[in-house]
């Protein structure tokens, strides 16, 4: 059992879920949004600090399981210092992994290739694909000049 | 071949202890699903609140319903077509000598307890519940007796309040001659809640609300499987049940009702068999039950209840309630060495079921539920269709273990390990 379950709960995501990146409030912000997943009642809070046409900083308090938690700290990570294009395009990466899909060559996700396992668990994807429905959500909203509205998985 | 008027295939007989104790060994033998490993641990399955499993009598029938009997209901002047009408109104009689309902003509089968409730809220509710009247229910419905109930009082503006509970699980009932009040025109409540496992005093409640004028629907899904029901004594004029949550199939469910209710109510679906005489222009509407019965209905799964009926009967639903009040006090005095643990409802198991929720401090249901499974434990974990009331316990989710008639004290020490172990897991231990 302990395989299969490690599969899912990797060292590096159980790190995250214990100390949680992002976990912080930021005070200036340019823009927020919201993620709920009515289904199990994991809420997820982002706020972003833009500098330019980049990511400078980013809070993440998100209030759900293991998975949710470690998913949006690991979020948290990546995302600063990059431009909202290619914080879209590794969030939909993200995605694809998580769903199964495959992904485009030129990506490599680093430490994100962590969450692959939770693919196993079917039941489990939608915890780990919030924080990145939220995030994609809420740069698109953003880059039509539209405030986002709150983000769901199911 | 099975011949007509046929007595359900027999069951090897679940053995009584005595002084009338359930040997839980014994009857997980009848459970041919329970003999499997899951994840290379012995499966333990504590999501009976969910659905339970079926005994082989129960597979069996619907095998040999399919291989010798299949037929459709009341229309063909075949002999398979008697034979399957047969077998089909014969669970119908079961099931009324099971709660005690006055006649065959106030039992009334549907796809389960939701859509019950749905036909009178439909029926009834939208016949007798006018602008500025009141539907009163409780804090602790499952959304099937909550919804309905919600958007017929939108449709015909009419007010819906609530019972509160109290800290402990138990209805409030301080105020409830305001609440139940002359504009009131139905009660809902469950009998037992799904998640906190409390048994409501349903007599008392039927009894107010009569007292108004009222009529009482129950939500008996948690407690027909589990407890001797007399729907009369109890004073329901509707009450409400699944099948697949008493040992038998899935899509089955039934809606008894005061036979002068569901005279005067109108049909729900309209179609085939629901209808007496048709005419281009009029049409008159079958006798009851039928009237309720619009298209083929779950024949296969009617029949198949019989047995699951008959395993619970000779179980005696008196020794079944004292096998769960058993395990529940075992399991809440167990499940209440872990400090870290919030466990909710009341703490008698003389009046409550065996549905216990649950939270750990630390870890989150999901992922205490994820680990039981790697154990080879299911259990449920979410808001347990009950979203208001799970928060109102101030959750987003809880993690619920429920009993039945094959779930046994060794189950519970398994459970206790597996919460242990999952501390150590998550880096709680």
């Amino acid at each position: 059992m302990d395989e299969k379950l490690n599969d899912l709960y990797r060292d590096i995501l159980m790190d995250h879920y214990k100390y949680p990146r992002g976990n912080k409030n930021l005070d200036n912000f340019d823009l927020e949004n919201e993620g709920y997943n009515p289904a199990c009642g994991d809420d997820i809070h982002l706020k972003i600090r833009l500098d330019g046409g980049k990511i400078d900083d980013i809070s993440v308090d998100c209030i759900g399981c293991a998975i949710s938690v470690a998913s949006g700290s690991m979020l948290a990570d990546i995302v600063r210092g990059k431009s909202l294009e290619e914080v879209i395009k590794i969030a939909k990466a993200v995605k694809a992994m998580l769903k199964g899909e495959k992904l485009s060559e030129d990506i490599n996700l680093g430490d994100l290739e962590a969450l692959k396992g939770v693919s196993k668990f079917p039941v489990r994807i939608k915890c780990a694909l919030l924080s990145w429905t939220t995030i994609i959500d809420a740069l698109e909203a953003r880059q039509a000049g539209q405030k986002a509205e709150i983000s769901r998985t199911e | 071949m099975s011949k007509v008027g046929e007595k359900t295939t027999a069951m090897p007989a679940p053995e009584i202890m005595p002084g009338g104790g359930i040997d839980p060994d014994l009857v997980k033998q009848d459970f041919p699903v329970l003999r499997q490993s899951i994840n290379g641990h012995p499966l333990i399955y504590l999501d009976n609140a969910a659905t339970t499993q079926k005994p082989v009598a129960v597979i069996k029938r619907l095998q040999t319903y399919y291989e010798s009997d299949n037929a459709n209901v009341h229309r063909g002047l075949h002999t398979l077509a008697e034979r399957a009408t047969d077998a089909f109104e014969a669970t119908r009689d079961k099931i009324r000598s099971f709660i005690n309902a006055g006649k065959r003509e106030e039992i009334i089968y549907t796809r389960g307890a939701t859509e019950a409730i749905n036909l009178v809220a439909y029926t009834y509710g939208r016949q007798n519940v006018g602008p500025g009247d009141r539907i009163v229910i409780t804090r602790m419905e499952h959304h099937a007796n909550l919804i309905p109930w919600l958007e017929l009082a939108r449709q015909n503006k009419a007010e819906l309040v609530y019972i509160p509970i109290n800290s402990e699980g138990y209805l409030d009932l301080s105020e409830i001659d305001t609440i139940i009040n002359n504009r009131t025109k139905i009660v809902a409540l469950t009998h037992m809640s799904n998640v906190l496992g409390t048994i409501n005093d349903v007599e008392e409640i039927t009894a107010l609300a009569h007292k108004k004028k009222a009529v009482c629907l129950i939500d008996g899904a948690q407690a027909v499987p589990h407890m001797p029901v007399d729907v009369q004594s109890l004073g329901a004029d509707f009450y409400v049940f699944s099948a697949h949550k008493m040992l038998g199939p899935t899509g089955l469910g039934v809606l008894y009702g005061r036979e002068e209710l569901l005279q005067a109510m109108p049909p729900f679906n309209f179609g085939g068999e629901m209808i007496s005489e048709v005419r281009f222009d009029k049409v008159t509407w079958n006798v009851l039950p039928w009237k309720f019965e619009a298209g083929t209905p779950a024949i296969a799964e009617a029949v198949a209840f019989a047995p699951a009926l008959d395993y619970l009967e000779n179980l005696g639903m008196e020794n079944i309630r004292r096998h769960e009040i058993e395990l529940t006090a075992y399991a809440l005095s167990r499940l209440s060495e872990l400090k870290h643990l919030t466990i909710y409802g009341p703490q008698n198991p003389e009046h409550r079921g065996g549905a216990i929720a649950f939270s750990d401090d630390k870890i989150h249901p999901h992922d205490m539920a994820t680990f039981l499974d790697t154990q080879g434990i299911a259990v449920r974990a979410g808001h347990h269709c009950a979203q208001p009331l799970t928060r109102l316990l101030g959750v987003n989710s809880t993690t619920r273990a429920s009993f039945y008639i094959y779930n046994n004290t060794n189950d519970i020490d398994t459970l206790h390990e597996a919460l242990l172990a999952a501390r150590r897991y998550f880096g709680h231990g």
